[in-house]
C-alpha cells in the first residue's frame, strides 16, 4: 500500500503569493495514498529538508512528492534528503508549481487548480515508481590513442605522465604526423621538427606508452571502460627488436627513385625506407610493391648488407588485441586535391603547388635543405603568387567551411620566402584575412609591415604559361580592376579536408561524422571533446580545421576526461536505462535501428543444455543514456525505460 | 454558453529543450494561458502515440509533443523518431477521425521561453476554437450502447 508524503512548498511568496496553498494541501491530503501532506515557507532549506526526512522515517512513506519549484532547480536536493532518511532517491518526484504555474499565471484560482492536478498527476506517477540503483560498470584504466600526430601525442604523453598506460597506434612507419612536415610553425617561427621531435622521442621512450606504428585499428567492441580494439601490425619486413637505424640498408637499396609520400613527391625514397631522418620508431619498412625482392625473388641487397640481420622477408601481418577503457580518436587531416580547379593548373604546370609543398621547400631538412626553389627547374623564384581559400568557403566547387589555418600559414609562407629570397616579390590573393587568434594579427601586419608581403584582395580565375613564366590573371576587388601577375611559382594554400578514409572509421569505431566526413562531437559548444559514443573521445584536426594550439588543446582536454574516467575502478551511471522483458521481446530488432547509441544487442537465451529458446534483445547498460525511443518504438511493449516506465507515464496522463 | 471554453491541453515534453524552455518562460516571468499541464520525459523519441491517444481519451482537447530542435537534441537523434513517428501517426489520426489540428507538433529549445509562451496562448487559442473534443465520447456511449461485437 502507498503511502506517499507531499510537501508543498510557499518558496517564501513565490509560490504562496499566485497558489492557494491551504487550498491546495486540502485537496491533496484527500487523494488516495496520500499518508501527510503539509506546506513550509522553504523545503529546500535545512529545517525545510529535515521536516521531510523526519515525515519519511515516521510514517514509512513509500513515495514523496515536493510541491514545488522546477526538478531542474532541486531535484538532486530532494533526491539526497530521501536518501538520508533511508528511502531510495528515485521514490521521488517534484511537482514543478513555480516556474511552471505560480510565475506564468495571473489568476489564481486558475493556478491553484493547475497545481493541484500537477501534484495529483505526480502523486500517481510516484506510486509507481521502483527503487533504482546506480549502474557500477568496471573500468579498464588503459586508452588507446588513434593517430600519432601531434594531438596523438600530446593526449598519450598527459594521459601516460598522469601514470596510466596508453596504447598509441600509428598507421605510417613513423608518429609525427603533418607537424613533422611542416618548415616554422606561426605565429613563432619555431621550427616545427625542432619542438617535435623532443615529444616524440618521449612519446615512444615512456615507460607507460607502447607505441604500435605501421599499425591500423580493424575493429572496436565494447563500450565505455570496456573497450576491446583489433590492432593489425602491417609488416614491416625489418625486425623492430634487432635493427639499430643505421640506415646501412636505405643506403644500398638499388630502388632509388620512389616519389616520397613525406616529401609530398619533391624527393625521392628508396623501397626500404624510413618516412624521413628523424622517423621515430627509427626503424625502416619495405615497400612491399616496389621492392624487387617481392617483385621478382632477387635481390636482396638489403638482407646482405644488414649487419644484424634484422630483414626478414617472412614477415606477416598480425592482429593484436587490446583492452582499453577509452579511446581517443586523433586521426588528422588531408589536404585537399587541387585538381578541382583546372583552371589553377595543378598537376599541369609543376610550379603551381600546394601549401604543404612549399613548408617541404622551406624546410630546413626538406629536399632543397631550405633554399627555396621551384619544383620545375630548381630556379629560385622571383615572384610567388599566393591563392588563398584554393577550396575553403567555395561552396560550388570546394568545401564550405573555412579551413583555419591558412590565412596564418599563408602569411608565414610569404615572410618564410621574403626571408630566404630578399628580393623576392610576393602576390597574396585573399577573401579576408582572417587572423584570430593569441599573437595571430600581429603576425600578419608583421607580413605585410615588415616583410612586405603584397596582399590583393580578390580571386584569381585563371593561370596559364607564357615565356616560362606563370601568368595569373585575377580581380583586385578594392581597386575594382583585374590584375595579370606574371609569376614564378604559385602556392595554392588548399583546404584541409578530413582523411579519405574518415566515414569508414567512423563506422569502425561507432562514432557520428558530418558531411564533410570530420567526426562529431557529443555537443559542439559544451561536449567539444567528447562523441556521442561514451569513452571515445576527439583530438586534433579529424573534428574541424584546426592549427597546432588548437589540436593539442584538444588533446591534453580529451586526457582530462579519461584521467577523469580513470580516477575510479568502477563507473557510477544514472540507472535511467532501458530494460528489456525476455518473455515478451519477439526478436523483430526495430528497438536495434532506433537506439541512437548501439547500445542494443542480441542475446540468446538457452535451455540447460545449451539449445537455443529464443534470441531477445538485450540493453547495455554501460552504453544506454536513458533516451527511451527504444521505448515507443518496440511493437510488443517489452521495452521500458526506469524511472519513465509506460506506467508511470500513463499513470500521469489519466490524473491529469 | 455564456462562459467562454477553456481547454484542457496535454503537454508532452523532453526534459533538455522544451521543458527547460518553459522553466525559462517562468524565471522570466512570461505570462501565459494556465490551460496546459506539463507532463516532462527524457526525450520526445519516448514518447509513444499511446500517450497522444491516452490523453485525448482521457479528456484533453488538444496535445502539444515538443522537444529539441533538429539537430540539438541530447541524445542525438530522438527527436527524429519522434518527427518520424509524427508523420505516420497522422494518418492514423485521419483514420480515425480525430482532427489533425488538436495535436500540435513543434520545437521549442531551452533558450527560447517566450516562444513557448507564445506557443501556449496561440494554442490555447487555437483549441478554444475548435470547441470541446466531445467525438470519442460520444462515440464511447455509442460503443457501449450499441456494440454487438
Amino acid at each position: 500500500m502507498a503511502k506517499i508524503g507531499v510537501f508543498v512548498c510557499h518558496c517564501g511568496e513565490n509560490i504562496a503569493s499566485m497558489v492557494d496553498t491551504a487550498n491546495l494541501v486540502a485537496e491533496i491530503s484527500e487523494h488516495p495514498g496520500v499518508e501527510i501532506c503539509t506546506e513550509y515557507k522553504y523545503f529546500c532549506s535545512e529545517p525545510g529538508q529535515e521536516t521531510v526526512k523526519r515525515a519519511i522515517r515516521e510514517h514509512n512513506l513509500t513515495g514523496v512528492v515536493v510541491a514545488a519549484c522546477s526538478p531542474r532547480m532541486h531535484e538532486q536536493t530532494f533526491r539526497k534528503a530521501c536518501a538520508e532518511a533511508g528511502l531510495n532517491p528515485y521514490m521521488l518526484e517534484l511537482a514543478n508549481i513555480r516556474e511552471q504555474c505560480s510565475w506564468v499565471h495571473t489568476e489564481k484560482d486558475e493556478a491553484t487548480e493547475k497545481a493541484i492536478e500537477i501534484t495529483r498527476s505526480l502523486i500517481e506517477k510516484v506510486k509507481r515508481n521502483n527503487a533504482l540503483f546506480p549502474i557500477s560498470v568496471p573500468v579498464t584504466r588503459r586508452a588507446m590513442v588513434i593517430g600519432g600526430g601531434i594531438a596523438g601525442i600530446q593526449a598519450a604523453l598527459d594521459i601516460a605522465n598522469a601514470g596510466r598506460e596508453v596504447v598509441l597506434v600509428e598507421r605510417e612507419p613513423s608518429i609525427g604526423g603533418h607537424m613533422s612536415q611542416i618548415s616554422e610553425t606561426f605565429p613563432t617561427l619555431d621550427c616545427s621538427q625542432c619542438i617535435l621531435t623532443p615529444r616524440m622521442v618521449e612519446t615512444v621512450q615512456h615507460p607507460n606508452i607502447t607505441v604500435m606504428t605501421y599499425s591500423e585499428v580493424e575493429e572496436v567492441d565494447g563500450y565505455i571502460g570496456n573497450f576491446t580494439v583489433k590492432v593489425r601490425r602491417k609488416a614491416r619486413y625489418v625486425r623492430m627488436e634487432t635493427c639499430t637505424g643505421c640506415g646501412d640498408c636505405i643506403q644500398k637499396c638499388p630502388v632509388k627513385k620512389i616519389p616520397s609520400e613525406f616529401e609530398c613527391g619533391l624527393g625521392n625514397r628508396s623501397a626500404i625506407y624510413t618516412p624521413f631522418a628523424q622517423a621515430v620508431p627509427n626503424v625502416p619498412v619495405i615497400d612491399r610493391s616496389r621492392c624487387l625482392y617481392f617483385k621478382n625473388g632477387k635481390c636482396a641487397i638489403c638482407k646482405k648488407t644488414c649487419q644484424i640481420d634484422s630483414i626478414d622477408f617472412d614477415q606477416q601481418d598480425t592482429i593484436e588485441t587490446i583492452e582499453v577503457g577509452a579511446i581517443v580518436v586523433a586521426t588528422g587531416f588531408q589536404v585537399q586535391n587541387t585538381s578541382l580547379y583546372g583552371e589553377y593548373g595543378y598537376g599541369r604546370y609543376k610550379d603551381v603547388i600546394t601549401g604543404l609543398h612549399f613548408e617541404r621547400l622551406a624546410s630546413a631538412s626538406g629536399p632543397t635543405a631550405g633554399k627555396i626553389r621551384r619544383p620545375s627547374d630548381g630556379k629560385e623564384p622571383e615572384t610567388v603568387v599566393f591563392i588563398q581559400c584554393a577550396g575553403s568557403r567555395d561552396v560550388s566547387k570546394g568545401v564550405r567551411y573555412c579551413s583555419k589555418i591558412c590565412c596564418m600559414y599563408t602569411a608565414k609562407h610569404a615572410m618564410l620566402y621574403s626571408h630566404k629570397v630578399h628580393d623576392g616579390d610576393t602576390k597574396i590573393f585573399y577573401m579576408d584575412i582572417r587572423a584570430a587568434g593569441k599573437g595571430y594579427d600581429e603576425f600578419t601586419r608583421r607580413a605585410i609591415e615588415e616583410d612586405h608581403a603584397g596582399y590583393v584582395r580578390g580571386r584569381v580565375s585563371k593561370i596559364f604559361e607564357e615565356n616560362g613564366k606563370l601568368i595569373v590573371r585575377g580581380v583586385d576587388m578594392l581597386l575594382g580592376r583585374p590584375v595579370e601577375v606574371a609569376a614564378d611559382m604559385v602556392v595554392l594554400a588548399t583546404a584541409m579536408v578530413p582523411q579519405p578514409d574518415a566515414k569508414d572509421f567512423a563506422k569502425i569505431i561507432g562514432i557520428g561524422y558530418d558531411e564533410y566526413g570530420f567526426f562529431n562531437e557529443a555537443h559542439l559548444k559544451l561536449r567539444p571533446v567528447e562523441t556521442a559514443t561514451a569513452g571515445i573521445y576527439l583530438a586534433g584536426a579529424c573534428q574541424s580545421p584546426k592549427d597546432i594550439p588548437d589540436s593539442v588543446s584538444q588533446a591534453s582536454a580529451a586526457a582530462a576526461k579519461i584521467l577523469g574516467l580513470f580516477s575510479r575502478e568502477h563507473l557510477e551511471r544514472e540507472p535511467v536505462i532501458a530494460t528489456v522483458s525476455d518473455s515478451t521481446c519477439a526478436g523483430c530488432w526495430g528497438c536495434v535501428t532506433a537506439c541512437p547509441y548501439n547500445a542494443i544487442d542480441h542475446r540468446d537465451i538457452n535451455d540447460r543444455n545449451g539449445n537455443l529458446i529464443k534470441r531477445v534483445a538485450s540493453v547495455n547498460p554501460g552504453l544506454c543514456q536513458g533516451c527511451g525511443t527504444c521505448v515507443s518504438f518496440c511493437r510488443s511493449n517489452s521495452i521500458d525505460l526506469a524511472g519513465f516506465t509506460e506506467k508511470q507515464i500513463f499513470a500521469e496522463v489519466m490524473a491529469l | 454558453m455564456s462562459e467562454p471554453f477553456e481547454p484542457k491541453i496535454v503537454a508532452f515534453v523532453c526534459t533538455y529543450c522544451t521543458y527547460a524552455g518553459a522553466d525559462l518562460a517562468g524565471t522570466s516571468r512570461m505570462k501565459y494561458a494556465s490551460n496546459v499541464r506539463m507532463v516532462r520525459l527524457p526525450c520526445t523519441g519516448r514518447i509513444s502515440p499511446m500517450f497522444i491517444l491516452k490523453a485525448l481519451q482521457k479528456g484533453a482537447d488538444g496535445v502539444l509533443v515538443s522537444g529539441c530542435h533538429p539537430g540539438d537534441c541530447h541524445f542525438a537523434q530522438g527527436n527524429y523518431h519522434a518527427r518520424r513517428r509524427w508523420t505516420v501517426f497522422r494518418a492514423l489520426l485521419a483514420f480515425t477521425g480525430i482532427p489533425e489540428q488538436r495535436i500540435r507538433f513543434s520545437w521549442i529549445s531551452a533558450a527560447e521561453g517566450a516562444k513557448f509562451a507564445d506557443l501556449i496562448n496561440t494554442l490555447t487559442e487555437d483549441i478554444r476554437k475548435l470547441g470541446p473534443f466531445d467525438q470519442y465520447h460520444e462515440l464511447q456511449k455509442v460503443i457501449e450502447t450499441q456494440a454487438t461485437y
